[in-house]
């Protein structure tokens, strides 16, 4: 019983990859939108995207790391 | 908990087996036991002298082919040091280089088949990542002394706002190096467990196809997201390096 438990628990915590997916979207989108109202300044902004993506996504491998957790080590 | 993921129809995925730390030749494994692992973080460390050493040392003036690669990924490193931190932040320039091209070379041969990923390992990725935590937070302390602290303390924000904003910012300066080696460890660890479940689907004939142009389109994905990694490793490191020698917000 415990064991199918942790396998629920595993799904329900994959529902942080959709989230992290949504705020990955949500900057590469927002980056692009300003990218194309201003061509000239995006250059020199591909660092902070990476940085915004990097910490949106953080949080998505949090709950990727709980699932695996759930799977293998409880 | 392994043996349960052998059923679905008679297929058999074991997508955590490649991360199976072993000894090279047999017994236990100890705290100084050849291992896989070791392995690996020898041969990165190889690959970065044969690409950053070997093909510099004739220092043609108009480079080779091995020669303007090294030199490429020098000027991309230096630039992003001198973007980020500022003209102070260059001294600190070697140390970022050797990270960048270590977690570099390291997620590039996890690629080869039948390899091992080191930077899919916690292990390995929390002594990078809180190697950079501790030198930020010392070098911190020593160029700026006790003002360093100001970090914490967000003096734009108003004064009632202040002590609720410091937990926050405490709270999350203890997070940087969990969230630093976790996030490179978990993609690393995540890819090439994608790379082998669509591995898998190759065993029913009817998708074969399908899972092997799969598996072609996931890898490349996954040689970007090695690069894309060590880049985002190496600029978050030039932010926290950033924070420690300019603390006021």
């Amino acid at each position: 019983m415990e064991g199918e438990l942790a396998h629920i628990g595993a799904g329900l915590a994959a529902i942080g990859s959709g989230a992290a997916a949504i705020g990955v979207g949500h900057v590469a989108g927002n980056f692009l939108a300003g990218a194309l109202r201003n061509p000239s300044a995006a250059a020199g902004q591909t660092a902070t995207l990476f940085i915004g993506i990097a910490f949106a996504e953080a949080l998505g491998i949090f709950s990727f790391l709980v699932a695996l957790l759930l799977m293998f080590a409880v | 908990m392994a043996d349960e993921a052998d059923g679905g129809g008679g297929l058999s995925f074991h997508p955590m087996d490649q991360f199976e730390v072993k000894s090279l030749f047999g017994g236990e494994i100890g705290m100084f036991t050849l291992t896989n692992v070791t392995f690996w973080l020898v041969m990165a460390v190889l690959a970065i002298i044969a690409l950053m050493v070997l093909t510099t040392s004739k220092r043609e003036v108009v480079p080779g082919r091995g020669q303007s690669i090294a030199e490429l990924l020098y000027g991309f490193v230096y630039k992003m040091v001198e973007d980020v931190t500022g003209k102070d932040g260059i001294k600190y320039f070697p140390y970022i280089m050797t990270l960048f091209m270590f977690i570099l070379c390291a997620n590039f041969l996890g690629l080869i088949p039948m390899s091992f990923t080191t930077t899919s390992h916690i292990a390995v990725t929390a002594i990078l990542g809180f190697g950079v935590f501790i030198a930020v937070t010392v070098l911190g302390f020593v160029k700026n002394g006790a003002s360093f602290l100001s970090l914490f303390w967000v003096s734009r924000a108003p004064l009632p706002l202040r002590p609720v904003l410091a937990v926050i910012e405490i709270i999350s300066y203890f997070v940087r190096p969990v969230s630093h080696s976790i996030r490179l460890a978990g993609n690393m660890m995540a890819g090439h467990a994608v790379l082998k479940v669509f591995a898998g689907f190759a065993q029913v004939a009817a998708i074969a196809p399908v899972a092997i142009i799969g598996v072609m389109a996931i890898y490349g994905l996954e040689v970007l997201v090695s690069a894309i990694q060590a880049y985002v490793f190496t600029i978050l490191t030039c932010v926290y390096l950033k924070d420690a020698l300019h603390p006021h917000h």
